[in-house]
């Protein structure tokens, strides 16, 4: 098996998909003869040619319709809006053109197309270039979202999105294009809507998104230590989410704790609460908890930054606070 | 001039030591656009500039501590630490800010010509932008509306002949971003942007008259970038060389050679002006390293809604 970073991984699931289905094109800035911002897309042009590989204006908004327009009649684009911030620019194409065209026709155009895009603080790029909108994307039907959290994930989920029908985003967190992973090099593909059980556990669940995976992990680590086993899950998928594994966690253990990135107001984990509490709530032994960024823009400076990114402490306190001090195995 | 070239040399340095964090868009090479154009500006006529827009911050008269400060992440920054190179902002200079986003600020500085125009304050509005900008559909529906409503904006392109690492030609069907005036009709100028002294006489006219008549007008300084797009850009999509042949056109070595040659102007009077920005400069770095980091709980002032 191959060890392959996050972003070769990334590209071999591109070049992989190119070679299977010559329907299958890109476009987007910078990513031709420069191979992508961040590497992604290097050597696909040498490969594939200037009539699949295309480098366009800084034209977001005819991105995604160029994406639109070349799904509907027939092509399988994948897009790259190159920071997740820039949707802005094309959010009408995004939200009500691309999500809505299958269930304005009736289902007689599907729209097979991928926007890759990639999100997240860290690298202290400021306010406009390091946010999390997943909970934004997850909103709007029609459109399905996924966030990887490792190489090998990355790859059979972005093959699955390029075969999918329907408009996916496609999320990389720019902290994970380094991470190295062991990617098979057979082919292989992830389904969407398929969550993993990353760590097994008995004690209380912990849902984590993208990066936040990684941290949740090292977080169940330092829990074990302590004596509370922690099951964490990695959603994979967004949209569609695999609620029935969270679902049984959840009955398993009889807490969640829900990890992300973005901001808390309105998140993923607000979401991902209630659907716990309207389907499994007899089986919660404690108050869900969210853990995940304050109300505020993403700020630069490093001290600030620091403060504004969940952590591994946090998701420690917050699973200790739903588990120190209140006895388990209380489960009906 | 001077001042913002050694202020971007000195920020490269303090990257490359690890002092200043996040993503730099260096603006050497194009020192005489910002200078230029600025110098013919009043203390409360708006800018917006862009990702690459320390140079026109300097010469709109921005503050080279706050300015240090706020790449340092410091709290006595211009933005308290939260916004970083790509955000600084002075409203009181009339530096409505850089921005992040590749032609946000089109049509926020047509949104000031309008405040201007409605309040008859004979204020201008200049936008800053580069040519990849003018792919934007922002470029477009800001050119339109500020001739639309007749409003007193220069659109400043200065075309440094790349848009990150894709080069003009790939990018740009039209020969000069200042030809698609006449689609928005409005008036359309090419300007030498490495050459301070052209620019800012052909500027002198333009905001005068875009002062008196309140009309829009587009503007292309050719220039260079001798830098990469952001500092640790390998720059593989350039030629051998390249970025020295544009060396040879420097702007401010330019203004130097006039200067000694048209104005006799005497060496030591250029050199005290360079050791005068220096110590300016080193005040500034003094200041940005001595300031104190803001607390994490600072990320959660300045929010408008909670
Ligand atoms: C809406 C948007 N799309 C893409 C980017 C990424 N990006 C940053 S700078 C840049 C190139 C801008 O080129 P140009 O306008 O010519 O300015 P220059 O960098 O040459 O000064 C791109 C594509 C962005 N910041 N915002």
């Amino acid at each position: 098996m191959a060890v392959l970073r996050f972003n070769q991984a990334i590209n071999a699931a591109l070049r992989e998909e190119m070679a299977r289905d010559q329907n299958v094109i890109l476009a987007g800035e910078d990513i031709a003869a420069a191979g992508g911002s961040f590497g992604v897309t290097r050597g696909l042009l040498e490969e594939f040619g200037e009539s699949r590989v295309i480098d366009t204006p800084i034209s977001e908004g005819a991105i995604v319709g160029l994406a639109i327009g070349s799904a509907a009649t027939g092509l399988r684009p994948v897009v790259e809006i190159m920071f997740i911030d820039f949707i802005g620019v094309c959010f009408d194409m995004l939200l009500n053109q691309a999500a809505k065209m299958r269930y304005m026709s009736g289902g007689n155009i599907s729209l097979p197309l991928v926007i890759r895009t990639q999100a997240g603080a860290g690298y202290n790029a400021g306010p406009q270039h390091s946010q999390s909108l997943e909970a934004m994307l997850m909103h709007i039907p029609g459109l399905k979202v996924v966030m990887p959290s490792n190489p090998y994930d990355a790859k059979g989920l972005l093959k699955a999105a390029v075969r999918d029908d329907d408009p996916v985003l496609f999320i990389e967190n720019k902290m994970l294009y380094g991470m190295k992973g062991e990617v098979p090099e057979a082919e292989y593909v992830i389904p969407l809507g398929t969550a993993k059980i990353v760590r097994e556990g008995n004690d209380v669940t912990i849902v984590a998104l993208g990066q936040m995976v990684n941290r949740a992990v090292r977080a169940a680590e330092e829990l074990e230590a302590e004596g509370i086993s922690a099951e964490v899950i990695d959603p994979r998928t967004v949209t569609p989410l695999d609620k029935e594994c969270i679902w049984q966690s959840v009955v398993k253990t009889g807490r969640l704790v829900v990890v992300h990135e973005a901001v808390k107001t309105g998140g993923f984990g607000a979401e991902l609460a209630a659907i716990v509490q309207e389907e499994v709530f007899d089986y919660l032994d404690a108050p869900i908890q969210r853990v995940a960024a304050p109300f505020t823009p993403v700020p630069y400076s490093k001290a600030l930054e620091q403060y504004y990114l969940p952590n591994e402490e946090s998701i420690i306190e917050a699973a200790k606070r739903i588990c120190v001090g209140r006895p388990f195995g209380l489960r009906k | 001039m001077v001042k913002i070239r050694r202020f971007e040399e000195r920020v490269a340095q303090l990257f490359a030591e690890g002092l200043i964090p996040g993503f730099l868009h260096l603006y050497i090479g194009q020192e005489a656009v910002a200078a230029g154009v600025c110098a013919n500006l009043r203390k409360d006529d708006y800018i917006t500039s862009t990702h690459r827009g320390h140079g026109h911050c300097i010469a709109k008269g921005a503050d080279v501590n706050k300015m240090m400060a706020e790449l340092f992440g410091k709290r006595t920054g211009y933005c308290k630490g939260k916004g970083g190179s790509m955000h600084v902002m002075d409203v009181e200079l009339g530096i409505l800010g850089a921005n992040g986003i590749v032609g946000g600020g089109l049509p926020i500085a047509v949104g000031a010509a309008l405040s201007a125009k409605l309040k008859g304050s004979g204020q201008v509005a200049v936008s800053f932008f580069g040519e990849g900008a003018a792919g934007t559909g922002y470029f477009h529906e800001a050119l339109n509306m500020a001739a639309v409503l007749k409003l007193p904006v220069v659109f400043v392109c200065e075309s440094n002949q790349y848009a990150e690492f894709t080069p003009r030609r790939t990018h740009l069907p039209v020969d000069t971003v200042a030809e698609r005036s006449k689609a928005y009709g409005m008036e359309g100028y090419c300007v030498d942007g490495n050459n301070v002294v052209e620019v800012y006489e052909t500027f002198a006219g333009i905001v005068e008259n875009v002062r008196l008549d309140s009309r829009p007008v587009l503007v292309e300084c050719f220039t260079n970038r001798w830098s990469g797009h952001y500092e640790g850009d390998p720059q593989r999509y350039r030629g051998k060389g390249e970025s020295e042949e544009w060396q040879k056109q420097d702007p401010i070595a330019k203004l130097e050679q006039g200067l000694r040659g048209e104005y006799q102007v005497e060496p030591d009077e250029l050199q005290q002006i360079r050791n005068f920005v220096e110590s300016e400069l080193d005040a500034a770095v003094s200041f940005a390293k001595e300031s104190p980091l803001p607390r994490g709980e600072e990320t959660l002032e300045d929010v408008y809604a909670w």
